[in-house]
């Protein structure tokens, strides 16, 4: 399995024909205590680029970008009550989607880990 | 030489903060930490349970001086200062001649001179205020000193410390104290809702003060998201959000601080309509407000009724700590602005119920 990495800070990792998306730990260390997810819901069909959903932390709103097309198969519905956990495991249990891409050549243009870590610096 | 603007200020505290891991960020043009590794709730949680140390050294420190000078800045504000004795601090405004708020400040009379602590952002008017106002008063910004806060339950134990004087004061008295041999001045004031210090201290000791008061074992470093969250529970007001040159006092809820005496007299700039708004009651209020859920509704925020007729808008909102769940404050109708009153908060196009509620969201703990 192979995780790409966008320049807005999503991953999208790859299993078969299908993936799974969520924030950076980058991410994440920038927001600081995440305190609300607002997620979109399995069935949403989005576009590169389209606001998939939010993520507030105490101190500011971000928004989730797509990373790719796709369709939203399943929702990490556990963060709805346990936020916090964006913070604990953002490359891991906290995880936003899973989706299904509708052109996995589009993974060709984002980050591997590498390129991510030297574009975060 | 001259200063580039642009530039962000460092406080006499900056190493400490880098060194500390703070993640410094340009607040009203000075380079301060929004927050340290442990994060703003760890903060916000350790303020209210134990002590923290806030750098607070971008506030204006202004010293006046000359016979009239409370008589003076009396006339500024609709505060009570010739009657304030040496020894206390005082909360005001300076206001608009339409009775909007120009600034709030803390007056203190330090016995032959005030000392006056304006808010960063209004620092360069308050001071051009003051000076064009107070004929014969002379105006001086306390140069060379840091300004740090130690709030909490337990900031009497850390302060106390390293100053025993500090035992002795209560919430809003002011006096000189040497601190490890340094001349400073110590107030039992702040902006957490907690008892409390504000320490004004020479900038050339401030930071072994700083790291003497951060080896308490009961003290660690906040930075300025958790001073947010701790005054947005505290139901206080933070200049240009919840209180500016629009905003009254009387519809900001800070009739309290408007003596008899004043209101009787009259005499300070935008008298007329504060009196009336205090007689017959201000149009819009300031109030507390519960969203439902954990969305947090951010400052501009529209507030409807159940209708969906415009009722005003959030001006602080974000995470409450203590409270476990998102808190905001803003101003509404006056017809809605009681507690129980259910609400919707228009967040990202949708209606988000929410209930007025009073302030504060946490019970202050101040040392009467």
């Amino acid at each position: 399995m192979t995780t790409y990495y966008s320049e807005d800070h999503e991953w999208v990792r790859l299993d078969g024909d299908t993936g799974t998306l969520g924030i950076t730990g980058h991410a994440a260390e920038q927001l600081g205590d995440v305190v609300f997810v607002e997620l979109k819901e399995t069935g949403e069909a989005f576009a590169q680029g389209d606001e998939i959903g939010v993520i507030e932390s105490v101190k500011a709103a971000s928004e989730i970008y797509a990373p790719v097309d796709g369709e939203i198969i399943a929702v990490n519905d556990t963060l709805a009550d346990a936020p916090a956990l964006v913070n604990e495991s953002p490359e891991g249990d906290a995880w936003l989607y899973r989706i299904r891409l509708s052109d996995p050549s589009q993974l060709d243009a984002l980050m591997d880990r590498d390129a991510y870590g030297a574009f975060t610096g | 030489m001259t200063q580039n603007r642009k530039t962000p200020r460092r406080t006499p505290l900056y190493d400490l903060h880098v060194g500390l891991g703070g993640r410094m960020v340009d607040f009203a043009g000075w380079e301060l930490p929004a927050h340290y590794p442990t994060g703003i709730i760890s903060e916000h949680r350790h303020c209210r349970n134990h002590a923290a140390l806030f750098d607070v050294s971008h506030m204006g420190q202004v010293i006046l001086t000359g016979a009239d000078a409370a008589a003076k800045l009396e006339a500024l504000t609709p505060a009570a200062l010739t009657t304030l004795p040496e020894g206390k601090a005082r909360y005001t405004f300076f206001t608009n001649e339409a009775g909007g708020i120009l600034d709030d400040l803390i007056v203190s009379d330090a016995g032959d001179h005030l000392f006056v602590v304006v808010n960063a952002s209004r620092r360069d008017h308050d001071i051009a205020h003051m000076r064009a106002r107070l004929h014969g008063v002379g105006v001086t910004p306390l140069a060379d000193h840091a300004l740090i806060a130690i709030q909490g339950p337990r900031a009497e134990d850390v302060v106390g410390a390293v100053c025993p004087a500090a035992r002795g004061l209560r919430f809003m008295e002011t006096t000189p104290a040497r601190i490890m041999g340094a001349d400073c001045r110590i107030s039992r004031l702040g902006y957490t809702g907690e008892d409390g210090y504000e320490l004004s201290i020479p900038a050339a000791r401030a930071e072994d003060i700083a790291r003497a008061l951060l080896a308490h074992e009961e003290c660690a470093p906040a930075g300025l998201g958790a001073r947010d969250s701790l005054r947005l529970e505290a139901g206080l007001c933070l200049y240009g959000n919840d209180i500016d040159p629009g905003t009254s006092p009387v519809e900001a809820g800070l009739s309290w601080a408007i003596p008899k005496s004043r209101r009787e007299q009259g005499g300070f700039p935008g008298a007329a309509r504060i009196l009336n708004q205090l007689a017959d009651g201000p149009s819009r209020k300031r109030v507390g407000i519960r969203p439902e859920g954990r969305a947090p509704a951010r400052a501009g925020t529209e507030i409807q009724d159940e209708d969906g007729t415009v009722l005003g808008r959030i001006t602080s909102g974000g995470f409450g700590p203590t409270i476990g769940g998102p808190v905001a404050m803003g101003y509404v109708a006056a017809s809605h602005a009681r507690a129980g009153v259910r609400v919707n908060l228009m967040v990202r196009g949708k209606a988000l119920p929410a209930t007025i509620t009073d302030l504060p969201f946490v019970r202050p703990n101040h040392k009467r």
